[in-house]
């Protein structure tokens, strides 16, 4: 294939796909009960310089008490998938992203990320690749699929096409230009689901988000979920597996995991909660402090619910329509 | 002259929710699409089939989304999907329109939402395309809603995040963009604006109530071509303002 217009931006993880198949084939591929605490799992499955990646994002279904015990013990130089709200913001907060592979990070409707701003211009992110959305799915997506690399026709033309690490070439069938994503292979991968068993076995309700490409694409999966359930729950509605037992590393149980943001049917977001960081961000000062109350303070989830308080979740589980409000 | 009974964004929403035609499929993002887009159904368009990034197709917007994958943006849907398969669908040519937002847009439609200045040394770090790119790129037809003044109507953004006409005629097809694609109409505070067919460069296609085509150039960065007639966008009516103020946004999280 005629490689026609290459991004400039550097490749943070190389699409090896050989490599990628030999360790998998070291994952144990038996039933394994793989329940732990989240202080083990991060213990255990994140490393300093581990390119890691989160799912869903920020206020929705993301592994939030799995991100707070990270930053509580503390990574360095973790190199990140660039898909969030809240989870990789408290990361940036903490100071210990240095590379991204970057689509959006941001506070939706409450506007640009303060820390991410700050995380620039001082240098300590000091790569940015640029991307977009589904170019970023795509690449879980080739991991996925177990291929160096996916066809698809986003970024064309763009800077953000000239800041990625993407190609274009002639494609060989049609003769037409062609964007080519690589494969992403994570190091560690953290996803917040709604229920699973012991061994692994996830199901998600609502939309899915990329929780299907990225579970596929990650060395170690970290999965937390809202409650652990008998095998026979599985087994029951296997077609509700989303994420089988041999992709996961950890199970770790964390009721209200996803705080401040919502799980669909479960509990609504807490917009005050959420404002809190927002305002928080806006300083130094003032990440810091979050950081010390919510994160470095506490000994786990358990303590950060218990902060929280027993009748503000029960209010946000009410807040879901059609619970609550007999 | 008395004040407007609205407010900008009240006129921006209103304005694009006139766009939303019922029983087309659309992309919808976070803030001002989403209003819109909540309002068209319960006005005119009842049928707008809103699609979010994350996966949610066919919601009826009861209560407003804040978030694009939040629970919201699936209510009452007809498909929880995820954003390979929402995004893959408009690559196949199933998605007609698309709603956009930037910090800057340029003659050509291109829109910024990655930095201001340069990209290794920014003056200011914005969000990022998130899935602005994949919309830009693979929707029939894009709408941008934009607040109207000449740091935002720029001839040159700082960074093309999601591509317009690019460079002018037949720059999309040339970079390997789908055939027949691109920017539609942006809607402002100031004006409905639209593209001429040859040059792909923006043009006036009406003015918002009580704006003179005088106003609208000189809040512009560049020379909008000469357009054949232009007319006058009615105000928001009684009952889009009731319906957008005690239905849409009754939580008042926007307006």
């Amino acid at each position: 294939m005629r490689v026609i217009a290459e991004g400039r931006g550097p490749m943070l993880q190389p699409p090896d796909v050989n490599a990628f198949r030999e360790w998998n084939r070291r994952k144990p591929k038996g039933l394994v009960d793989k329940r732990m605490s989240e202080g083990e799992a991060i213990r255990r499955f994140v490393h300093d310089g581990d390119y890691i990646g989160t799912e869903l994002y920020g206020s929705v279904r993301a592994p939030m008490s799995l991100v707070r015990e990270l930053i509580r013990q503390g990574r360095k130089g973790l190199r990140v998938a660039g898909q969030s709200v809240l989870e990789i913001d408290l990361l940036l907060g903490a100071s210990m992203v240095t590379a991204t592979d970057f689509t959006y990070i941001g506070l939706e409707l409450y506007g640009v990320s303060n820390v991410l701003r700050r995380e620039v211009d001082s240098g300590n992110l000091a790569q940015i690749v640029e991307w977009s959305n589904a170019g970023l799915a795509w690449r879980f997506k080739a991991a996925a699929m177990g291929v160096p690399f996916l066809p698809m026709r986003s970024m064309l033309g763009t800077d953000t096409f000239n800041y990625s690490a993407a190609k274009v070439v002639e494609c060989p069938f049609t003769g037409d230009p062609i964007g080519l994503v690589p494969a992403l292979i994570l190091d560690a991968g953290l996803i917040h689901v709604h229920r699973a068993d012991k061994y692994g076995n996830a199901q998600i309700d609502g939309i899915s988000g990329f929780a299907y490409e990225m579970s596929r694409a990650c060395r170690r999966l970290l999965l937390s979920t809202e409650q652990i359930v008998d095998t026979e729950v599985i087994r029951a509605k296997p077609d509700r597996t989303i994420i089988p037992y041999y992709l996961v590393d950890a199970v770790v149980e964390a009721p209200f995991g996803s705080h401040p943001g919502e799980m669909c049917y479960d509990y609504e977001r807490d917009e005050p909660a959420i404002k809190e960081w927002v305002e928080a961000s806006k300083t130094v000062e003032g990440t810091h402090a979050y950081l010390d109350r919510y994160v470095y303070g506490l000994a786990g989830h358990d303590a950060y619910l218990e902060l929280i308080g027993k009748q503000r979740l029960a209010e946000l589980q009410a807040m879901v329509p059609g619970r609550g409000h007999e | 002259m008395s004040e407007p009974g609205y407010n900008p964004s009240e006129l921006l929403i209103c304005s694009a929710a006139r766009l939303m035609a019922d029983n087309t499929t659309a992309f919808v993002g976070t803030g001002i699409p989403m209003l819109a887009a909540a309002l068209a159904q319960k006005m005119h368009a009842p049928n707008l089939m809103t699609i979010f990034e994350f996966g949610g197709t066919g919601a009826i917007l009861d209560d407003l989304p804040i978030a694009v994958g939040g629970r919201r943006t699936f209510h009452r849907a007809l498909a929880a999907a995820g954003i390979c398969d929402v995004i893959e669908a408009a690559q196949r040519g199933f998605v007609e329109y698309g709603f956009l937002g930037g910090a800057q847009i340029d003659p050509y439609g291109n829109l910024n939402s990655t930095v201001i200045g340069d990209h290794d040394h920014p003056k200011v770090r914005l969000p990022g395309s998130g899935g602005a790119n994949d919309v830009g790129s693979q929707c029939w037809q894009t709408i941008a809603i934009m607040r109207h003044d000449r740091q935002r109507f720029v001839e040159k953004v700082d960074f093309v995040t999601t591509p317009g006409y690019l460079t002018g005629p037949g720059a999309r097809e040339a970079a390997g963009l789908p055939p027949g694609t691109g920017p539609f109409r942006v809607v402002t505070n100031l004006a409905i604006l639209g593209y001429h067919p040859e040059t792909k460069r923006m043009q006036l296609v009406a003015t918002q109530p009580g704006i003179s085509l005088q106003q609208v150039q000189e809040a512009t960065g560049f020379v909008l071509e000469a357009a054949g007639s232009v007319s006058e966008n009615p105000e928001p009516s009684a009952e889009e303002l009731h319906i957008l103020r005690e239905q849409v946004d009754r939580e008042h999280f926007y307006i």
